[in-house]
């Protein structure tokens, strides 16, 4: 018995770090996950990185055009929009409201659409004719027009974008996960575990939980840069936060006004929203590859 | 599929419609904002606003104005948009067409662009130019709609103004149309300046919605592409001396097309929720950029009416696309 007790939090301990082994072994994972991170130092340091204070507006330095430009002021280096306001500081503070977004909003939808999909893999029965009647009601909407109406009914605002996300796109999460529980519960380690003679609740959460984890990681990693990309959509449509805060989304509206006097108001925020949201997929679509235990044989 | 399965199908699209309307209804009665008070002028009174939304049905129990709405669908009758002061199906039925046309033609697009590209993939396996393209194509499938529309925004705009940015036809160009299709009818009555214009509205934001489709086919088709040039049919078509560019396109294409299809058909009711935002962004008058108003006016009705359409469109897509994929599906021939 002694044996025992010593040696299982060793392999505790290996399996765990064996688990992030493969991880670090997929490039996708390495390079987007990298620079995700340093997005994310960039978000929460902005106040010290920003060159400018992106509130900021000075007529004066109204349109200037980013380094390298004629008429390039020194310390605007991605140069100013219409109202002179500081392009690259505008993103960077932008970084914040997008990766919360994404953070909070992505998080809700996995979590309400994983329990549904766990619950009607599980139970089957009708449960999941209820899930599944209401995933083909969701499915029947266009994800942008419910978007746009959910925010226009709850006020525009941060929580409302939060909300919106979280509401529409946890489809994505219990169709997968129920699919995956479904898979998971014929397979010979749950018969193993009802014949010890486990309770159906314990199986559903320590059995296949575990099991179908990966899938929800690598899920939640694609849903980031979805909701980044709504977000942006409705601050285009005018709704997300005041147009006076720094969202990429806003950028992206404004400089759609002012494309022809300014080009960089629109370049900037959308290169930045492109590479984040590729990241978003690369990141999930390397986890799944790394964490798929079928793939990794 | 038997006459019973597409009878139960055709159940069951009227039950989920049933419950798209019953969300939007619920969804649309707890807004805090009143969309009367939108609607009159700020002279008038309590009593004249209890009128207008004694005429619009607003001072009902929810219950009651959800069975009246039913009852007027049943009857065909949509409504009024408030906002607009129309009939809502008839506002519908003048920017539909429009939406229409704009699909059909990213469709088009999608299935030729990631078609072309997933077989030039193919014939390419094994060269250094394989890895280049699966490299873009995995850019491509990154970029949502929204994203594209705004880029191409930048290089028409901008860069290389060849294409129109915004509208669906030239104002200078003043041809009465005698219905909404316009592309249709311009072709059907041989006016090629028209159809020259209409096409040229029509590049962007086919472009931006057809682009992701594109890559989801040429990913698709490519894989079901490679594992059926493997397969001893292909082999033996091979060894009778056919052709490689042949042996793709008469051999492997139709046995390969079958799951592209089923993903093509779940791609394209994507592609038709992308309207709503791509229409915005090149002002191109279809549905989807009429409900981005709608919502913003609070205009109960045609968001109600909108809402319908778009979900009744997607149901049918997915009928349709399994009773394609049916047909195409050798093994269901004798079942």
């Amino acid at each position: 018995m002694a044996d025992v007790a010593v040696s299982a939090p060793v392999t505790v301990v290996n399996r765990r770090f064996r688990s992030l082994r493969p991880l670090l072994r997929e490039p996708r994972v390495v390079w987007a996950g990298g620079f995700l991170i340093a997005l994310a130092l960039v978000a929460i340091f902005a106040p010290w990185i920003a060159p400018k204070d992106p509130l900021e507006q000075d007529l004066m330095m109204a349109s200037l055009p980013p380094i390298g430009f004629e008429g390039y002021e020194p310390g605007y280096y991605l140069g100013t929009d219409d109202l002179g306001r500081d392009v690259l500081s505008r993103i960077i503070f932008g970084a914040r409201i997008a990766l919360t977004v994404s953070l909070v909003a992505a998080s809700l939808a996995g979590l309400i659409g994983s329990l549904l999909g766990l619950a009607s893999g599980w139970y089957r029965g009708w449960t999941d004719r209820i899930v599944s009647r209401l995933v083909d009601i969701w499915m029947s909407f266009p994800p942008v027009l419910l978007s746009v109406l959910l925010v226009a009914v709850m006020g525009a605002g941060l929580h409302s974008v939060i909300i919106a996300i979280a509401i529409i796109d946890w489809t994505r999460f219990s169709r997968v996960v129920r699919a995956e529980t479904l898979a998971q519960s014929s397979l010979d380690y749950v018969t193993a575990a009802e014949a010890i003679g486990f309770s159906r609740r314990h199986i559903l959460w320590r059995e296949i939980l575990p099991n179908v984890a990966p899938v929800i990681i690598a899920l939640l990693s694609l849903e980031m840069g979805i909701a980044v990309i709504v977000e942006a959509i409705l601050s285009f449509v005018g709704l997300s936060i005041s147009s006076d805060a720094p969202t990429w989304g806003g950028m992206v509206a404004q400089g759609r006004q002012v494309l022809h006097e300014s080009w960089w108001v629109l370049v900037f925020p959308l290169v930045t929203l492109f590479a984040t949201v590729l990241a978003f997929n690369l990141l999930g679509n390397g986890l799944r590859n790394a964490l798929d235990p079928v793939m990794r044989r | 599929m038997t006459l019973t399965s597409v009878f139960n199908r055709l159940a069951m699209a009227v039950l989920t419609l049933l419950g798209v309307g019953l969300v939007v209804f619920v969804l649309l009665r707890v807004v805090p904002g009143d969309p009367v008070a939108m609607m009159i002028s700020p002279s008038a009174t309590p009593a004249d606003i209890a009128a207008l939304r004694a005429h619009y049905g607003l001072d009902l129990p929810l219950a009651e104005q959800f069975f009246l709405w039913l009852r007027d669908l049943l009857h065909l009758d949509f409504g009024t948009s408030i906002s607009l002061r129309r009939g809502v199906l008839q506002l519908i039925g003048e920017r539909l067409p429009a939406t229409l046309e704009l699909t059909f033609a990213a469709l088009v697009f999608g299935i030729l662009a990631g078609g072309i590209v997933a077989v030039a993939g193919v014939l390419l396996r094994r060269t250094p130019l394989e890895a280049v393209m699966d490299f873009v194509n995995g850019l491509f499938l990154a970029v949502p709609d929204f994203v594209w529309a705004l880029a191409l925004v930048l290089l028409v705009g901008v860069l290389w103004p060849i294409f129109p940015l915004s509208g669906r036809l030239d104002p200078a160009l003043s041809t009465d149309f005698y219905t909404p299709f316009y592309l249709l009818e311009s072709l059907a009555r041989f006016n090629w300046t028209d159809v020259g214009d209409v096409l040229a509205h029509l590049v962007m934001p086919t472009l931006a919605l057809g682009l992701p489709l594109a890559a989801v086919i040429a990913r698709t088709l490519k894989e079901a592409l490679g594992e059926a040039m493997v397969q001893d049919y292909v082999l033996l078509a091979r060894l009778k001396g056919m052709s490689e560019t042949r042996l793709v396109l008469q051999e492997a294409l139709r046995n390969a097309v079958g799951p592209t299809l089923t993903l093509t058909g779940v791609q394209f009711t994507f592609m038709i929720g992308g309207t709503v935002i791509v229409e915005r962004i090149f002002a191109y008058p279809g549905i989807g950029n009429m409900a981005i108003d709608a919502v913003i006016n609070r205009d109960l009705p045609l968001i109600q009416g909108i809402v319908l359409v778009f979900g009744a469109l997607f149901i049918v897509i997915n009928i349709a696309v399994d009773l394609i994929a049916d047909r195409l599906n050798p093994r269901q021939l004798h079942g």
